[in-house]
């Protein structure tokens, strides 16, 4: 006899017992099989402690399952870490917003978002905001979106110029904390206060990133003990050399992922 | 003197503005650790570096 987790309920299963089968006997419908975090074929037997989800296109399941439902894709060991973390992210810009959200996605456990600034149409080029979103605070706008997303994650937002002296109140608790500003001397200024406020905070910051030469000049590279840097060092925002999407987004995801990576014990780039 | 891994002999002391300045870097723009230690900011004036320094500039371009 076997025992797994099915939709969050542990279950007993037959020794050679495959996923539909075991579908058939609980009575689901299941058009998707996700074996431990893994899109898996119906075909294949169980083993011992497997956690399976069972899932049925277009049906809205209850909250309890929706959680378990959004879990299964989460690798286990990874989920129950990063549920557990708190993440920074100082400026919601083109950095920020993204990181924002793929945090979110990756079921990081809490976010503490801070920006003083709204909304604005020049935004939409490479920032995660829509429309609706226009003279609103990018604070706000952001909080709608996570809630959307992902509702299991806490978010908590500070409509403020984050200055040196509050870097240390506002992310101090932080396991790691994302410097997404767009002006270089705030980003010296943050990046050197929260190191000396909190030398044991892991810190990601971007530097680099704007135009459209080659994605694969943004790298991720570990300068201090604890502080990280994303981006190709030396493309700043002018005239005639903008921030676009593409880049702007792959800058944030080495960012996201560098976090990722800190948060399960991780320190190689 | 190290300045980011690689060798740089200092001449003689001098401050962490100064030297940054020479170097070109605009010092509101830099994150400075001198021997594993982050430099605040309010100190870069009053830091004199030596030749048994090591030194760590990382600078920042805008953009966001």
């Amino acid at each position: 006899m076997l025992r797994v987790m099915v939709n969050g309920k542990g279950e007993e299963a037959s020794e050679g017992e495959t996923l539909s089968s075991l579908a058939k006997r609980l009575s689901i419908a299941a058009d998707v099989y996700i074996r431990n975090g893994f899109a898996v074929d119906g075909t294949l037997s169980l083993r011992e402690g497997d956690q399976i989800t069972l899932i049925e296109r277009g049906k809205m399941p209850d909250k309890a399952q929706l959680e378990h439902m959004m879990t299964a894709r989460h690798t286990p060991f990874v989920h129950e870490r990063v549920k557990k973390a708190t993440v920074g992210i100082a400026g919601l810009g083109g950095l920020g917003s993204n990181i924002a959200v793929m945090l979110a996605r990756t079921g990081v456990g809490k976010l503490i978002l801070a920006d003083f600034d709204l909304v604005e149409p020049s935004n939409l080029n490479r920032q995660s905001y829509f429309i609706r979103h226009l003279g609103r605070p990018k604070t706000e706008a952001l909080k709608e979106q996570i809630e959307e997303i992902n509702p299991y994650v806490s978010v908590e937002i500070h409509t403020v110029r984050v200055e040196e002296s509050d870097a240390v109140t506002l992310f101090g608790g932080c396991d790691v904390v994302c410097e997404a500003f767009d002006d270089p001397a705030s980003k010296a200024a943050l990046v050197s206060a929260l190191l000396e406020g909190r030398p044991s905070v892991k810190l990601v910051a971007a530097s680099g990133m704007a135009g459209f030469e080659s994605a694969n000049t943004i790298k991720t590279i570990r300068r201090f003990e604890n502080l990280y840097l994303c981006g190709d060092g030396t493309n700043e925002a002018k005239e005639g050399n903008g921030l676009m999407a593409p880049r702007v987004t792959v800058c944030a995801a080495h960012q996201a992922n560098m976090a990722l990576r800190l948060l399960l014990g991780i320190t190689e780039v | 003197m190290k300045l980011n891994g690689e060798n740089r002999p200092l001449e003689e002391p001098v401050s962490l503005l100064a030297y940054l300045t020479a170097l070109g870097c605009d010092p509101g723009k830099v994150a400075v650790e001198q021997n594993g230690q982050i430099v605040p900011k309010a100190q870069f004036a009053s830091v004199v570096l030596k030749d048994t320094d090591e030194l760590e500039v990382v600078s920042f371009v805008g953009g966001g």
